[in-house]
């Protein structure tokens, strides 16, 4: 495997990484304040049609981008009405949201495009072109760093960068400002932030709705970004993978960052060589694909080192009287 | 509120508002609900044939749905149907690929043994980690979906298929093991039935299962003990009912009968091992407990329901513009109503019908 090959794949695991951090994000704001989410497959599925039917009908990807992040947060706010203002099962929620965009997209699509569930492909302005940073050309000829910031870095869609920015914003935001403190308190311990005065539903409709838009962004850029239009089911369990990253990256953001590139990377490997070679023992790409799981699996049992969620995950709080 | 009520007249009220959605949904892409209706009850309902498919759906869901009521009862939310139902496919398989059967009715046992051996096995970890290491049972459920997909993908492919075969399925199942159809039955009583129908000997057996779940539950020791886990863990630790076991024993009959559904389209139907070949079954199981209230009778009821929209939504499709997915809708619409929003339609009902002089006070 020469130089060039593995930028090859760095390059593809950067791509395949962003709708995953972005999910995984998604995922953090909601976890953190007390809210399960395992509907985040489902908002990223109705984000991806939205956008890729907006940006077939007008032409315009930012047009899309919009209709999106609309789709995906009218599903939280489905989440949020059963989990925190009805103080239902969070989890069953989340499994009916995930049903919910897995048919109305098909449905819907079908009625407005008639191609069984595709939209049509997206060419030019309604797809997200790359971005080439400054000096990329320039660098190019610098040995090793040149070629890595000019294919790695450098030459992605917008949406890549917002999904890196996203990492650091979201540090400061949770662990940086007073709403953080308080997002965070929410999801530990929800009584406590009541009797400061403060809203708990407000908050937590708050997180939800923060969920809301980086599923929407993360849908988006699988429609415009990452593919060139929306196929059936196309997120394919990368809502599941995202949370799978987020118990990985033990609900912090950094680490978020880290989980859901090497879940990234693990696909982009098994794009290029379905079938790895170690010696006698040959690894089929299943294992590849199912190694995400795999690792989580193993994370959770704490065999390396403990995931503790957050306190209140999971339960409605109910106002004292 | 009276039990009646709340036992009766909330899911009822649920359903109702889950399918008037799922009508304005109808409505929105253009079609006539009422016409949708009338298709799928003549394509599910109106003829032996469609009995015939609907019976063997119902099957299938019974199945599941009676594995996600058995942990629900222990406070367990296990997703992981599809995945030890797809396990329990491995289990059917291997048995009656392993020995060369004489008869249906001395394969049958065993396949049901090793469908549900294998199904149990793929909960047992999930429990493990739950009663031992504290890991979330949904979480590690939903993981271990997605491995057993990859598992069984593998199987196939690598392992399972036969020689000089492109198609990623096992071999044929010998002749001797097929299981009779329900068409047969019905055939020696001189009556023409659902020709050409998947529905078998399996349904017999599932209504066997709910039988057993019902006496499991509600008429033995360990019955009493998974629910009374299952309203309180801490109430139960005090009257000396061990957590680790009962979780343990829970998630093991809960995979078992997911894993069970394995003899009804494995065995019964498809007569040999395909890729995914579960198609969803484990998860509408979540559905149907939700909607049968994690009651014997109830899922019952439920299974046949969604059979029928399960049949009926074929029928859409094939006779309409309405594609299968609308299906998915309803049943992500029952799982939201019955399930996650039940308080909506709870919180109004209670204020009608608690008496007075409780009104105000904290519930």
């Amino acid at each position: 495997m020469d130089y060039a090959t593995i930028l090859q794949i760095l390059d593809s695991a950067v791509r395949l990484m962003t709708p995953l951090l972005l999910a995984c994000l998604a995922g953090l704001y909601s976890e953190r304040a007390g809210v399960f989410d395992i509907g985040l497959e489902g908002k990223m599925l109705m984000a991806a049609f939205a956008a890729a039917s907006v940006a077939a009908v007008t032409g315009s990807v930012w047009l899309g981008l919009i209709a999106g992040i609309a789709g995906s947060l009218i599903l939280a706010a489905v989440h949020g009405l059963a989990s925190i203002t009805f103080r239902g099962n969070q989890l069953i929620s989340g499994v009916a949201i995930n049903f919910l965009a897995s048919g109305l997209t098909v449905l819907l699509g079908q009625k407005i495009f008639g191609l069984g569930g595709r939209t049509p492909s997206l060419a030019g302005d309604a797809r997200f072109g790359p971005v080439t940073l400054p000096l990329a050309e320039t660098l190019r000829g610098v040995p090793v760093l040149g070629p890595f910031y000019a294919e790695v870095i450098s030459g992605h869609t917008p949406l890549v960068y917002v999904a890196l920015i996203a990492v650091p914003l979201t540090w400061w935001l949770l662990f940086r400002t007073r709403f953080g403190l308080r997002l965070r308190a929410v999801g530990e311990n929800p009584a406590s932030v009541d009797t400061a005065g403060v809203s708990v539903t407000r908050l937590r409709y708050a997180a939800v709705a923060i969920a809301g838009l980086l599923c929407g962004i993360a849908g988006a850029y699988l429609a415009t970004g990452l593919s060139a239009g929306f196929v059936k089911e196309m997120t394919a369990g990368r809502g599941f993978i995202a949370l799978a990253a987020l118990i990985f990256a033990k609900w912090r953001p950094w680490p978020a960052l880290g989980a859901t590139f090497l879940f990234g990377l693990f696909e982009a490997i098994a794009n290029r060589y379905p079938n790895i070679e170690i010696g006698p023992v040959t690894i089929p790409s299943m294992f590849m694909n199912a190694l995400p799981y795999i690792l989580t699996v193993i994370i959770l049992a704490g065999f390396v080192g403990r995931a503790i969620p957050p306190r209140a995950g999971g339960e409605p709080y109910v106002k004292e009287r | 509120m009276s039990r009646w009520a709340d036992v009766i007249l909330t899911p009822l009220l649920s359903l109702l508002l889950a399918f008037a959605i799922s009508a304005l949904v109808i409505l929105a892409i253009g079609e006539s609900p009422v016409e949708a209706l009338k298709v799928m009850v003549t394509g599910a309902l109106g003829s032996s044939y469609g009995w015939g498919f609907t019976l063997y759906y119902a099957t299938n869901f019974i199945f599941t749905g009676l594995a996600v009521a058995v942990a629900y009862h222990a406070g367990l939310f296990n997703i992981g149907g599809e995945g030890q139902a797809a396990l329990g496919g491995l289990g059917v398989t291997l048995v009656l690929l392993a020995v060369p059967w004489p008869h249906w009715l001395l394969a049958l046992p065993a396949a049901a043994v090793g469908a549900a051996a294998f199904g149990a096995l793929w909960a047992l970890i999930p429990a493990w980690l739950q009663a031992r290491r504290g890991s979330h049972i949904v979480i590690t459920t939903i993981m271990f979906n997605f491995i057993a997909a990859a598992l069984l993908n593998y199987v196939l492919v690598n392992l399972l298929r036969p020689v000089g075969s492109m198609d990623p399925a096992s071999a044929r199942f010998p002749e001797a093991t097929n299981l009779p159809k329900l068409t047969d039955f019905f055939a020696l009583i001189g009556v023409e039935w659902g020709r050409n129908t998947p529905a078998n000997v399996t349904f017999l057996v599932a209504l066997l299962a709910l039988f057993g779940v019902w006496l499991l539950i509600w008429r033995t020791r360990l019955g009493y003990e998974i629910r009374a886990f299952g309203r309180s863990e801490k109430a139960a630790l005090y009257a000396g009912i061990s957590p680790v076991r009962i979780t343990v024993i829970a998630m093991l009959i809960s995979g078992g009968l997911a894993g069970l559904m394995a003899i009804n389209n494995v065995m019964g139907e498809a007569e040999r091992l395909v890729l995914n070949a579960v198609e969803g079954a484990g998860f509408i199981g979540i559905a149907v407990a939700l909607m049968g209230r994690n009651h014997p009778v109830g899922i019952l009821l439920a299974a046949l329901l969604f059979g029928f929209l399960y049949q009926g939504g074929g029928e859409l499709a094939l006779w309409t513009s309405i594609p299968r997915e609308l299906i998915v809708v309803i049943q992500a619409l029952v799982i939201l109503f019955t399930g996650a929003l039940d308080n909506m339609v709870r919180m109004p009902l209670e204020r009608v019908f608690s008496p007075r002089s409780a009104q105000g006070s904290p519930r």
